[in-house]
């Protein structure tokens, strides 16, 4: 006898954690399924829309004035601008420590890398950090941490032309880390202020953290750090950093392993919990069958799931497919074709290997479309434009037609088609 | 003439190095000139082999003898690049056992150990050769890191007093009454060490006497005074897999061939490797044929690497040269020797001799042999002692102990450090700053980073070849924005002598070696590592947006852009400011 629901989510990242959601909130019995990490612990954290059109213009103030002009094959065409309004208004309530839901216009956020970013929601700790934000800044790094320099991210923020004055130092983070201290350490020792040993005496990091801030703090109106202030407590410990400097405080979201991504994909997962959505992490899914396994049935049966060698049978009567792209596994390639792994959806890809990227490094790359192409329900579709299975919907970078890299479109994406692909799987029609 | 000959030495790669040392070690003034970084040329695409001789004891037997006396030397005054591998002729049940005997007896003749292991010794020693490889061969084959022996040649010869130019091409000859007398030069960033924005300029350096090792480019430097030195470029691929499926480099035991070759190297192998002439060394096809050949037929070697990961393919070209009396229409058929052509006696032109074939493993051997034909012009008598003394690195062993409790580095950095630096790990890895691992895959310190930035300037793919940083599975995903920090540098770890560039500078350096890491992989995307590619992509272009940023575009309306809810709306505050107990994460 199979594990049974109504709806079957496959993947547990941005696309996969809406679709659960949208489906449960919708009245649906749901599952979800996931098998790896998800992609989110190497994403900033920050939930973009569409920052720039498939021909590079932008940053784009309005992600949405932008929509009706995308290639018909585009996502956000296939659900359409309305849906979008809608399923972010899902995300802003499900995660209400996100920020810039009070304007459709774009955000232009600091990372790490010195340069701004257009996105159009913000995690709350990097909201006092805004480019367009005039007041000047104080960017802090830590000595042994190689992926956050303040000085170089501060030159690199003044060459972007941010409007504001902007200075970087470097600091030698209060006790004794390890030089290979990972962002979690950091994090943890926020989380608990823990009593550090500074010269001779023990005290609480965070003070003494913000003592030596402080003696480097020239007159700026807010500070920047990396994404490392706490994990589980982030918001008291913003809090009390900003209170002892007495500017307000912010992140700057960071590359992998991103803890704003993780914090999200916390918020989200507390969310599914709410909605009662069954979760089950660890297993991938191998396999499937339909109901007449010799043709002539195009639904989905059931699906199995490996478990410690055995193939345990889930069945469900809608399926939806967020596994992610060549990322996060959901899209898969060897020397001679680019597939889909479980259900061997068509994934549209030029023949030749060659053909599949560009000469340069920030070229306009065939690879970053591949994904499974849909009808207009976000049914994938073989290479004849007929559905694959009637009960089968997709969302997020599985699917095909976008390049969420260079549009900086790719939470977005996941939002609007789980949120559409998941109302769909629960019988609610666009 | 000055009292002390002043030499001008053309090309950066193994065999110019090599002059120059042994030059410098004899006292004459020596000017290198490098058109890119050292290694630029072939020498920086190869697959890394310390031959033993064995691939030559049936064809070529004196180039046999050579390898392996250059060998024993290299593994003496090089230790610290070199990882005595041993090599294995491996012969599958199709090849030739007449072939087998007589590169048995070939190695006998030349003086090279071998042994004959049977195929179940084989695969004790490397458990994926395939199951049906009868017996092999053992030889003392090793690994040999090109660009460290450079590097280190580059330093000895820079500590006898030599002239080091990279990104210094030679764009003309001097010739005056029939003679060589110099060269002129074009520096992309000015004379000494690289910084990008550094306006370059055109340079007239004086000889008293020019060696053309330009490898490769060699027919082009001899184009500039209209001499004929007809090297015959030959291309040949190698491919690089993310880890070392064999410890003991692999040779098929069979005549000439294609894709014969796994070397291990660091923490990958690379397989190698075909031959084709080409016309011109800077542009020839990489064709995608190549590197399916060399997984495909050195599977039948090593089964497993059918479904390894690469992580990128490159190609080198080998600067043949037979004497054009032989008319070899194969270019496998070329030799493999080196020919030294002194154009006053060839072409009636003084001041110059080209050196032009050989090979890695012996160019120190190519070096002595031009230094005394140098030395010879001048009437100077002075020995050759590039066999005997060390590199800098290779100096002393007994520092080559674990120094990962001394230097706070957890394994196996602290030991992948060490063994990069050999002797001189001492001088870079104490410091009393911080010093974490910026290159994780490679194992790469920041004092590392640090020590090769002020060798080579602001350039990070001469940091790159000095150190590894970013060659490792993630090929600078993880790492290439650190290293341009690195090269910012202004206050890091509060040392004083960390080199400051710009941030104009650091962003065009970074940019460069995003696109040198890109070149190389384009060859291996698919499976695991276009999935890498993919979110290296994403990493570079999603959160860092190096693909679109302001600060290399045009200027942006930062006014139109959100400002942000809070200051003007204090009741949204609130979500922030609230310590929400346990959970207020965001």
């Amino acid at each position: 006898m199979a594990i049974d629901s109504e709806v079957l989510v496959i993947g547990g990242g941005i696309a996969g954690m809406t679709s659960a959601l949208s489906a449960a909130r919708a009245g649906a019995d749901v599952r979800l399924v996931s098998y790896k990490q998800s992609t989110l612990r190497h994403a900033s954290g920050l939930v973009d829309i569409l920052g720039y059109t498939p021909d590079g213009e932008g940053p784009l103030t309005d992600p949405y004035a932008a929509i009706p002009d995308l290639p018909v094959d585009h996502p956000y065409r296939t659900v359409g601008e309305s849906t979008i309004r809608d399923a972010m208004a899902l995300f802003d309530e499900a995660v209400p420590s996100y920020r810039g839901a009070h304007t459709d216009r774009n955000a232009l956020v600091p990372t790490h890398g010195g340069t701004v970013k257009p996105t159009a929601r913000y995690p709350a700790s990097a909201a006092a950090g805004l480019a367009s934000d005039e007041r000047s800044v104080l960017l802090v790094g830590f000595e042994s941490m190689v992926d956050f320099d303040g000085p170089h991210a501060a030159a690199h923020l003044e060459a972007a032309g941010v409007p504001f004055d902007v200075r970087g130092v470097t600091i030698r983070f209060p006790g004794d880390l390890r030089a290979d201290a990972k962002v979690t350490r950091y994090a943890k020792l926020l989380d608990t202020d823990s009593e550090v040993s500074v010269g001779d005496r023990d005290r609480p990091v965070r003070e003494a953290l913000a003592e030596r801030v402080g003696a480097e703090l020239d007159g700026e109106s807010r500070v920047g750090f990396p994404a490392v202030l706490g994990d589980d407590r982030a918001g008291t410990v913003r809090v009390a950093l900003s209170e002892s400097l007495g500017v307000d405080v912010f992140e700057v979201p960071m590359g992998p392993p991103s803890l704003p991504g993780l914090r999200l994909e916390d918020r989200l997962f507390g969310a599914l919990d709410e909605a009662g959505v069954s979760i089950e992490t660890g297993n991938p899914v191998v396999d499937y069958e339909c109901g007449q396994p010799n043709g002539g049935d195009d639904r989905i049966e059931r699906v199995f799931i490996e478990k410690n060698g055995a193939r345990i049978p889930y069945s469900a009567d809608e399926y939806v497919l967020a596994t992610g792209g060549l990322v996060g596994k959901g899209v898969e390639s060897d020397r001679e074709r680019v597939s889909e792994p479980i259900f061997d959806c068509h994934v549209p890809h030029p023949a030749d290997r060659y053909d599949w990227f560009e000469t340069e490094a920030f070229g306009d790359h065939s690879f970053a479309r591949f994904g499974v192409a849909t009808d207009d329900r976000l049914r994938p579709t073989n290479a004849d434009g007929g559905v694959e299975f009637e009960n089968l919907r997709a969302a997020g970078s599985v699917l095909g037609g976008y390049d969420f890299a260079a549009e900086k479109s790719g939470s977005g994406v996941s939002i609007a088609t789980g949120y559409t692909a998941g109302r769909g799987a629960a019988g609610v029609s666009a | 003439m000055a009292s002390v000959p002043h030499v001008a030495v053309i090309g950066g790669g193994s065999t110019g190095i090599g002059i120059a040392r042994d030059l410098a070690m004899r006292g004459l003034d020596v000017t290198l000139l490098e058109q890119g970084n050292l290694t630029h040329g072939t020498t920086g695409r190869m697959h890394g082999l310390l031959h033993s001789g064995g691939r030559y004891a049936v064809s070529d037997q004196a180039s046999a003898e050579e390898c392996i006396a250059e060998n024993r030397v290299l593994r003496d005054i090089a230790s610290h690049c070199v990882e005595m591998t041993g090599g294995l002729f491996v012969k599958r049940p199709e090849d030739s056992e007449e072939y087998f005997e007589e590169k048995l007896r070939g190695c006998e003749a030349c003086g090279i150990p071998a042994d004959v292991v049977s195929g179940v010794e084989a695969r004790d020693v490397e458990p994926h050769l395939a199951r049906d490889v009868d017996k092999a061969i053992s030889v003392p084959d090793g690994a040999v890191d090109p660009f460290r022996l450079v590097v280190a040649n580059a330093a000895s010869a820079q500590e006898h007093g030599a002239r080091i130019e990279t990104h210094s091409k030679v764009t003309d000859l001097l010739v005056e009454a029939g003679e060589v007398v110099g060269v002129e030069v074009e520096h992309d960033s000015g004379p000494g060490k690289r910084v990008h924005g550094t306006e370059g300029g055109s340079e007239e350096i004086h000889a008293d006497y020019v060696v053309n090792a330009a490898g490769a480019w060699a027919g082009r430097i001899g184009d500039m005074a209209g001499l004929d030195v007809a090297v015959r470029p030959s291309k040949g691929v190698m491919t690089i897999m993310n880890v070392r499926q064999v410890d003991t480099v692999i040779n098929r035991c069979r005549p000439k061939g294609d894709a014969d070759i796994i070397v291990p190297h660091e923490t990958t192998a690379i397989l190698g490797t075909t031959d084709e002439e080409v016309e011109d060394p800077e542009d020839y096809p990489e064709e995608q044929w190549e590197v399916d050949m060399m997984i495909d037929t050195l599977s039948e070697l090593v089964p497993m690497l059918s479904e390894a990961r690469t992580i990128r393919s490159f190609w080198g070209v080998r600067p043949l040269y037979e004497p054009p009396e032989v008319g070899s229409t194969d270019p496998t058929d070329i030799t493999r020797d080196y020919f030294l052509l002194d154009h006053a006696e060839r072409d009636d032109l003084g001041g110059m001799t080209s050196i032009v074939g050989g090979k890695f493993t012996t160019y120190r051997m190519m070096g002595e042999e031009i230094s005394d034909h140098v030395c010879e012009q001048f009437g100077i008598d002075a020995d050759c002692r590039t066999a005997e003394v060390p590199l800098p690195g290779s100096e002393d062993f007994s520092v080559l102990r674990d120094y990962m409790d001394e230097f706070g580095l957890r394994s196996p950095i602290g030991r992948r450090s060490v063994e990069r630096l050999g002797s001189r790990a001492d001088a870079v890895l104490k410091t009393d700053a911080p010093n974490p691992a910026v290159c994780e895959c490679e194992g790469v310190t920041r004092a590392e980073v640090q020590d090769a930035i002020e060798q080579s300037g602001s350039d990070l793919n001469a940091v790159r070849i000095r150190t590894r940083a970013s060659m490792g599975n993630c090929q600078g995903g993880f790492c290439c924005h650190r290293l341009a920090s690195e090269l910012h540098g202004v206050g890091d770890g509060g040392d004083e002598t960390a080199v400051a560039y710009d941030e104009a500078t650091a962003r065009e350096a970074w940019d460069e070696l995003l696109q040198e890491r890109w070149k190389g992989q384009r060859h291996a995307l698919w499976g695991e590592q276009l999935s890498q590619a993919a979110l290296n992509y994403a990493l570079h272009a999603t959160t860092q947006n190096r693909d679109r940023d302001p600060a290399d575009g045009q200027a942006v309306d930062f006014t139109a852009f959100d400002g942000g809810s809070e200051r003007s709306d204090p009741a949204d505050t609130a979500g922030v400011a609230t310590d929400g107990g346990a959970r207020d994460g965001n």
